[in-house]
């Protein structure tokens, strides 16, 4: 069972209060008509699916219903902390397993403005 | 390699079971393979044994990291079946329960394949018209399949609580009578002892850490243990570490790995002789030949490699098994557990090239991959063996991605990812 902080309530909550929403940092394309397929594409259907450090998007849905992000180890379930959509974190100590480069942001031709998003890759 | 048969069994009960050949060599790898297939689950080993036997390739290596069919084909509820809606998909699943129709035979070996018949349940109005709409599609792909009501349901079930006034009552059911389950650790052996005979090398504790790339084209693998093993083809077929394999070469695929459960129960006397799954509750269960009854759960919705489930979606799977069957409400439960496995965006697999040349993978099968592995092996060996796609596996390729031809199975897919 995750204990989560949500930084809107600030309190540690179960994890039953929360809804996974896939990875963070999605930024939509600022030109969809520019894209090709292929960008289009890798925005939407491809995810970084990190053995290590991830960055999710989570919702408090039983409570706030605010968005929020998460620093976490995808191999121990250690959760590095939560912060604030548009916010910036960087974890305090080392995780066992490296973050991947370029995790934090995909590298789109047109980037938008950072935006909560909450297509899951259900 | 001596062929198992009931005159055998009498002859080494005679010599006290103490002159059984090994199943599989355990040679050492050579430094290089015309093909070399990693990960020895049942699909990769499936693959290997049908690019040897069907398409006469030799010199064939196997590399699995840990022991065979220790990741998620011995994880996994054993059920088979192939009622899937879109053409592609069902004919792709159709194919694997073809092969597993003649199995046992095939490779010589008792993979207790038992075609007892799955039930898929519906709770609501709009389940039972996806049903139907299911079943009829199903009918002109030339699958088995039938609705049915409370009353039928009740019938070939008596334990399950069809009386209309649970919280989702069951209002119906779509029922593959040629469905089942198989025991998922003979598969694995099965394949390894078939594909063995025909002379491909079987190397355990071998972990890919690197895949070796020249000018986009793959040559070979480095190893952990036995460091760099040339090859002329490479096919991937890693499950819930798809990603990791897929990273090392370079590029991305559109898959997530979560973690699937399941659980089974003490043993019990018979009472369920079918498979019952029921997406709206969100739980499936089959009683094994033991008698302990296989439960199956949902995913835990965010990415973990952890082989452990949480313990909101035990509970989840705990409150929708007691909904339809009260009956097992003092059964105590043996054993818990978890496998990685890794689901693509149309809950439909990937069988394709990649952007890397002579490197293939197989992956993306999500939470039901264990009722293809005959067919999944079948059509991946032919993708090796040519190098292009057949019409089975054409609809499969990573690249539908890009272009937006997805397959979408989330309906027909038994556990919601």
């Amino acid at each position: 069972m995750f204990l989560i902080y949500c930084p809107h309530c600030e309190e540690q909550r179960e994890e039953d209060e929360f809804h996974a929403s896939g990875q963070a940092h999605l930024a939509r394309p600022a030109d969809p008509d520019a894209c090709s397929d292929k960008e289009w594409g890798e925005f939407l259907y491809f995810r970084k699916n990190p053995r290590g450090l991830h960055r999710e998007l989570w919702q408090h849905t039983a409570g706030c219903r605010k968005y929020f992000n998460i620093a976490r180890d995808t191999v121990t379930y250690e959760i590095h902390g939560s912060y604030k959509v548009g916010e910036t974190y960087e974890p305090t100590f080392q995780s066992h397993t490296s973050e991947q480069p370029g995790s934090e942001q995909r590298d789109f031709k047109h980037h938008g403005s950072e935006q909560p998003s909450d297509d899951t890759a259900s | 390699m001596t062929r198992f048969s009931g005159f055998g069994l009498v002859k080494h009960a005679l010599q006290h079971q103490e002159n059984w050949q090994r199943m599989w060599r355990n040679p050492k790898p050579k430094s290089y393979y015309d093909f070399i297939v990693v990960g020895g689950g049942g699909h990769g080993l499936a693959t290997a044994y049908y690019l040897a036997k069907t398409h006469q390739k030799s010199n064939i290596a196997v590399l699995e990291k840990g022991w065979l069919g220790g990741g998620n084909t011995g994880r996994n509820t054993t059920i088979v079946r192939s009622n899937y809606l879109w053409d592609e998909a069902a004919h792709l699943y159709e194919h694997a329960m073809k092969l597993w129709e003649g199995l046992s035979q095939d490779l010589n070996y008792n993979v207790m394949f038992s075609q007892r018949g799955v039930m898929n349940m519906g709770h609501t109005l709009q389940d039972m018209r996806d049903i139907n709409r299911r079943v009829n599609a199903n009918r002109l792909n030339g699958i088995d399949g039938e609705v049915l009501d409370a009353k039928q349901c009740q019938e070939i079930v008596p334990i399950m609580d069809c009386s209309g006034s649970t919280r989702y009552p069951v209002l119906g059911a779509s029922w593959q009578p040629r469905a089942g389950v198989a025991r998922h650790d003979a598969v694995a052996w099965g394949y390894a002892r078939g594909a063995d005979q025909h002379g491909v090398d079987i190397i355990q504790q071998c972990e890919v850490d690197d895949i070796l790339v020249e000018d986009g084209v793959a040559v070979g693998v480095n190893t952990k243990q036995h460091g760099i093993i040339k090859a002329g083809r490479i096919g991937c077929v890693p499950a819930g570490h798809s990603g990791v394999l897929a990273k090392m070469a370079g590029f991305e695929l559109p898959v997530e790995s979560h973690p699937l459960q399941a659980f089974v129960s003490e043993p019990i006397k018979p009472i369920l002789d079918t498979v019952v799954m029921s997406n709206a509750v969100h739980g499936y269960m089959s009683q094994s030949d033991k008698g302990d009854l296989v439960i199956g759960a949902g995913i835990d919705g965010y990415v973990g490699y952890g082989q452990r489930g949480s313990y909101p979606v035990i509970e989840h799977t705990a409150q929708a098994i007691l909904e339809l069957f009260p009956i097992v409400s003092r059964v105590h439960m043996n054993r818990q557990w978890g496998g990685i496995v890794d689901t693509t965006p149309d809950a439909c697999p990937i069988l394709s090239a990649t952007p890397i040349e002579n490197l293939f993978f197989n992956c993306g099968w999500g939470t039901g991959g264990f009722k293809a592995t005959p067919g999944s092996g079948h059509v991946f060996a032919d993708l090796l063996a040519k190098g292009k796609p057949n019409k089975l596996a054409k609809a499969f390729s990573m690249f539908r991605f890009h272009d937006g031809a997805l397959i979408d199975e989330h309906g027909a897919a038994g556990v919601a990812h």
